[in-house]
């Protein structure tokens, strides 16, 4: 086979890989362009041409005043943005640390563990439901962030640890020695050398924790649902009645929703650079 | 600076046994090489001493004091690694500074200290890059550089040269060798290759399955190799073997006879009760030379020739099918299919028992002494 014909194969290869994903991004795109245009909306705009662009006659911004006048949008996001950022914090920490440990050092029990958390990623966390409620009102925290940051801690652990642990083991052997050679103590070997080498695993873990916790209901909605810690999407639901549901505010409120957690990816999208350990060893 | 000893190390994983009971005694500024083939337990043995392995048996003692349950940097050791193991997230002078720093030492010190190794390994211009934008040759010296910096008593390097490429590795031998000179201080080097053990080291630690085969300088295993192992490991290209009887046995001599029934007086002392024994006679290729003016003479078909200009090998296949190498001048004519007979002097023989054991030569003459 001459190089002409496998350059053709890999071009006509490339061509099916991108139509495959490029219709698969519409599809995935298309219900969020939806949202956001009619949030841009009259009401009647909506329902007439619910997959039109907004034009002179049905543009409009009722929306977004309506949700930001009427209700405490405000608040949602600040308690929604609190929850995310404190639970990202803490699972990356709690979840860096463990998977050192699994990694780095023998000790009894250290393949028991690492299965043992593992079955955490297999067992959804809401067939705990009524478990958990009846923990945290023992505990004396319903209605309040903290029991929100406590559960989704435990969701999010099990997957973090996973892959840090499976990218730790990527790190040289002889990075870790030449760091106890030099002197250096196990925490700042953990803090100085491991951590900046596994951002880019630090930031999938970051994406992959902090997508399900914005767009959770069902746990703001037990364990939270009080005046004053409802978080963005249980926010929304106000909007939506048994009979009436004011559309306009709820596809106004849902667009905003997107923007933090748009920034957020975008921050974290920015340390998932390859090639970061390339020249620490041959 | 210090001497290092090192009394019955032993060191097993789980019921394997890499290193069984290994003596040896590195006197203050000495450059000591491990050297061995794959698997022997250099390497471990090099780790046991920085640290990073825990001994399963026996002492090691850095300056006289018992170090056995000292992390690394309680040991004063600094360790160079083939794989560099530079810190890819800091630049060059970060990397030779991120030991000193943790010291809490001052600030002006750290620095004065990495500009003096960067000026040592010409890395002045480098300290603002990081390890992804240097050569491999520059990733040596700057790992040796953060080696330096920590003014360890005792430097260890786990095969430093083996990731560089070939004229790479001969100048950065070099400047290993300089090093060595100028800074006086004790170093533990191990390599798989002997060249670099011949012309780095003070000593050389020839190992064999986790046994220290012979310690002594590079002249002294080239020349009074004590087992058949280290007289074929030791020379490039490897020292020629064949079998050979006793037949008869003098003062200060043995009679042996060579394949191709020839007999030969070789000086060794032999023992009486190992006349009729088979034993091991070995010599270098570098010693045959064409013609049959040497005592000793072999006569075989050149099988193959390599020409490197200075000189040439030949490899013979001998009538009882033993291969010889001879090391012919670089202007020989010699071609594949020739028969050709070389010789060596009797001098130049060793002579091994059946357990590998080398035979005491005697009158060893000049050329064939590591005396001086």
């Amino acid at each position: 086979m001459s190089f002409a014909n496998i350059r053709r194969e890999d071009a006509s290869r490339a061509v099916i890989v991108h139509a495959i994903l490029l219709t698969y991004t519409l599809v995935a795109l298309y219900p969020i362009f939806l949202v956001v245009i009619n949030a841009f909306k009259t009401r009647k705009g909506i329902f007439r041409d619910p997959m039109g662009l907004p034009n002179a006659e049905t543009f409009s911004l009722e929306g977004f005043t309506k949700v930001l006048a009427k209700s405490n949008f405000e608040l949602f996001f600040y308690n929604s943005f609190t929850v995310t950022i404190v639970t990202i914090v803490i699972v990356l920490l709690l979840a860096a640390m463990t998977a050192w440990a699994l990694s780095e050092y023998k000790f009894p029990g250290n393949t028991a563990l690492a299965l043992y958390l593992a079955i955490g990623i297999m067992v959804p966390i809401r067939l705990g439901s009524v478990s958990i409620l009846n923990l945290i009102v023992d505990m004396g925290l319903v209605n309040t962030l903290t029991a929100l940051v406590l559960v989704y801690v435990a969701q999010g652990l099990p997957l973090a640890i996973f892959i840090l642990t499976e990218f730790m083991h990527q790190i040289p052997k002889d990075l870790k020695e030449a760091a106890r050679c030099d002197g250096v103590g196990e925490f700042k070997i953990f803090f100085a050398i491991i951590l900046p080498l596994i951002r880019p695993a630090v930031a999938t873990v970051a994406v992959f924790t902090m997508i399900p916790i914005w767009n959770d209901l069902w746990f703001p909605l037990i364990l939270a649902p009080g005046d004053g810690k409802q978080t963005i999407t249980l926010g929304v639901q106000q909007f939506i009645g048994q009979y009436v549901t004011d559309w306009n505010a709820v596809l106004a409120s849902l667009s905003l929703a997107i923007i933090p957690i748009l920034i957020l990816y975008l921050i974290f999208s920015r340390q998932l650079i390859r090639g970061l350990t390339s020249g620490a060893v041959k | 600076m210090a001497d290092l000893k090192l009394d019955q190390i032993r060191k097993s994983y789980g019921a394997v046994d890499v290193l069984h009971g290994i003596d040896l005694d590195v006197k203050d500024g000495e450059f000591v090489v491990f050297v061995g083939p794959s698997g022997c337990g250099k390497s471990t043995l090099l780790r046991i001493i920085a640290g990073l392995e825990d001994i399963t048996g026996g002492d090691l003692m850095i300056d006289g004091e018992v170090v056995n349950t000292k992390s690394p940097r309680d040991r004063g050791i600094a360790m160079v690694f083939q794989s560099y193991a530079l810190y890819p997230h800091m630049t060059v002078y970060k990397n030779m500074a991120f030991g000193l720093k943790l010291d809490k030492q001052d600030k002006a010190a750290i620095d004065a200290r990495v500009r003096e190794a960067a000026r040592i390994l010409q890395l002045d211009q480098l300290l603002d890059r990081r390890p992804s934008e240097l050569s491999g040759g520059q990733r040596q010296r700057v790992a040796i550089g953060r080696a330096i910096v920590r003014q360890p008593k005792v430097f260890l390097f786990d095969e430093p040269l083996s990731n560089l490429d070939a004229a790479l590795r001969v100048q950065t031998r070099i400047e290993i060798a300089k090093l060595h000179q100028d800074l006086k201080s004790t170093i533990i080097y191990v390599t798989h290759d002997q060249v670099e053990a011949m012309t780095l080291a003070d000593k050389i630690v020839v190992m064999n399955g986790g046994n220290v085969e012979q310690v002594g300088s590079p002249m002294q295993l080239y020349h009074h190799p004590e087992t058949r192992f280290v007289a074929g490991f030791i020379g490039s290209p490897a020292m020629n073997f064949t079998n050979v009887t006793i037949d008869a046995v003098g003062q200060g001599q043995a009679t042996v006879s060579v394949p191709g029934g020839m007999k030969s007086v070789l000086p060794f002392n032999v023992d009486q009760a190992d006349i009729g024994k088979q034993v091991e006679l070995g010599i270098r290729p570098e010693h045959l030379g064409l013609g049959d003016e040497g005592a000793l003479t072999v006569s075989g078909l050149v099988d193959v020739v390599e020409k490197l200009g200075d000189s040439t090998y030949l490899y013979l296949k001998l009538a009882n099918g033993d291969r010889v190498t001879v090391r012919a001048p670089g202007h020989s004519r010699v071609k594949i299919g020739e028969t050709v007979t070389a010789s060596a002097p009797a001098g130049a023989a060793h002579l091994f028992n059946d357990k590998g054991k080398a035979y005491q030569k005697v009158d060893c003459p000049a050329e064939f002494s590591a005396e001086e």
